[in-house]
């Protein structure tokens, strides 16, 4: 029951890209739509769940002053590892999602989980808290691309929902939308929370 | 001719934060005065600059003529964070006001993409060195009008009332989307 609550946290309550408000580059930039948000999500979450994996079984050899560094290079490593698989099997993906796969080692989810969580739990809480957080994050990319790809182009998941001609807000698929869609998604998950 | 259009570029119609997205976290984190926004636009110019630098000749010098370029995200990450810890220490040391002024802010720009996010373009780009330079500078000279900018809107949104719901963040990135669009403003400027 204990272990199951670090699993399920990251996804409502302490979703990071919603509630936490970390890991805000991709979040905005990638979103253009829902594949690509989703695609970027996965992306994060492997790499969440594998460097929780490693540091949290090496962090009795780890002396305290080195950490960070140590920490960076293991994070860097998974990320080198997604970046060759993307551009091997899905290189028009990590085409659009361009500099921001190598990004992903600074994405400040990533080591905040090292810090605050996996050098100081066992492995199999920092897997569950690994999935979680990453899955929150996928989820809270997903539904942000798919808010902006309906609005902005009228698709969901590259499946027309509107007719090709129809007027759609275009805005939203550019740059401000990113800014805009994320702040009222933001204030409404404020609201859902105050209600509860 | 050419160096000015990449500055232009850079600063105004591909603006590093609004169009971009690199360096979201210190643009929304720094940004309730302009003072520390100034602040923090001074440091990020200094160690970006310097990044670029030092990232490129490692790039053209050690990593290709080695044929490693895969491992580029591990050293470019791993030079930025000594860097930025070297660049702390002689500071303390020949500076001290400098230091004082710029201090707090050289620790958050190791986690702050934008560093490492144009040291990547730059390679990517294929800029010899000198155009690497001023493509980095022009970015950091963007990066410092969108946050100073910012900074000032949001010293004055704290005097209104905004809704509930909507206080500090969700007003802020919604800002943050106005000023978007307005820069939006200047794209056909230059291709």
């Amino acid at each position: 029951m204990n272990h199951f609550k670090h699993f399920t946290k990251g996804i409502l309550q302490e979703n990071p890209a919603l509630v936490l408000l970390i890991g805000m580059c991709p979040t905005l930039a990638v979103t253009t739509s829902a594949f690509n948000g989703a695609g970027m999500g996965v992306a994060t979450l492997f790499v969440l769940t594998m460097s929780n994996i490693v540091i949290s079984a090496i962090k009795n050899w780890v002396p305290n002053k080195v950490r960070i560094p140590i920490f960076v290079v293991v994070i860097a490593s998974f990320v080198t590892i997604v970046q060759m698989t993307m551009e091997a099997f899905v290189p028009g993906l990590y085409k659009s999602l361009g500099v921001f796969v190598p990004l992903i080692v600074v994405n400040c989810i990533i080591l905040a989980r090292a810090e605050a969580f996996a050098q100081k739990n066992s492995v199999l809480d920092s897997l569950l808290d690994g999935l979680g957080m990453g899955i929150g994050f996928t989820l809270a990319l997903t539904t942000l691309g798919g808010i902006r790809e309906i609005l902005g182009n009228g698709s969901f998941f590259g499946m027309r929902l509107l007719p090709e001609n129809a007027n759609t807000i275009l805005v939203f698929i550019l740059s401000p939308g990113a800014f805009i869609a994320l702040g009222y998604l933001i204030a409404l998950v404020n609201k859902l929370k105050k209600s509860k | 001719m050419e160096y000015l259009i990449i500055l232009i570029s850079a600063i105004f119609v591909n603006n590093i934060v609004l169009a971009k997205f690199l360096g979201i976290c210190p643009f929304l984190g720094v940004s309730n005065r302009v003072g520390t926004a100034a602040g923090m636009s001074a440091a990020v110019m200094f160690v970006m600059v310097l990044a670029t630098i030092v990232t490129y000749l490692l790039q053209k010098f050690v990593l290709d003529p080695f044929h490693i370029a895969y491992m580029q995200t591990i050293v470019f990450i791993l030079v930025i964070a000594a860097l930025v810890q070297m660049v702390e220490t002689i500071l303390k040391k020949i500076s001290p006001s400098l230091y004082q002024a710029l201090g707090i802010f050289l620790p958050l720009i190791t986690t702050n993409c934008a560093v490492l996010g144009i040291a990547i373009l730059t390679i990517q780009n294929d800029y010899n060195l000198l155009q690497g330079v001023v493509f980095t500078a022009a970015n950091a000279a963007g990066f410092g009008l969108a946050i100073i900018i910012f900074a000032g809107l949001r010293e004055r949104i704290e005097l209104l009332g905004v809704p509930k719901g909507m206080k500090g963040f969700p007003i802020s990135l919604i800002m943050a989307g106005l000023l978007s669009l307005a820069f939006m403003g200047f794209s056909g400027i230059v291709k």
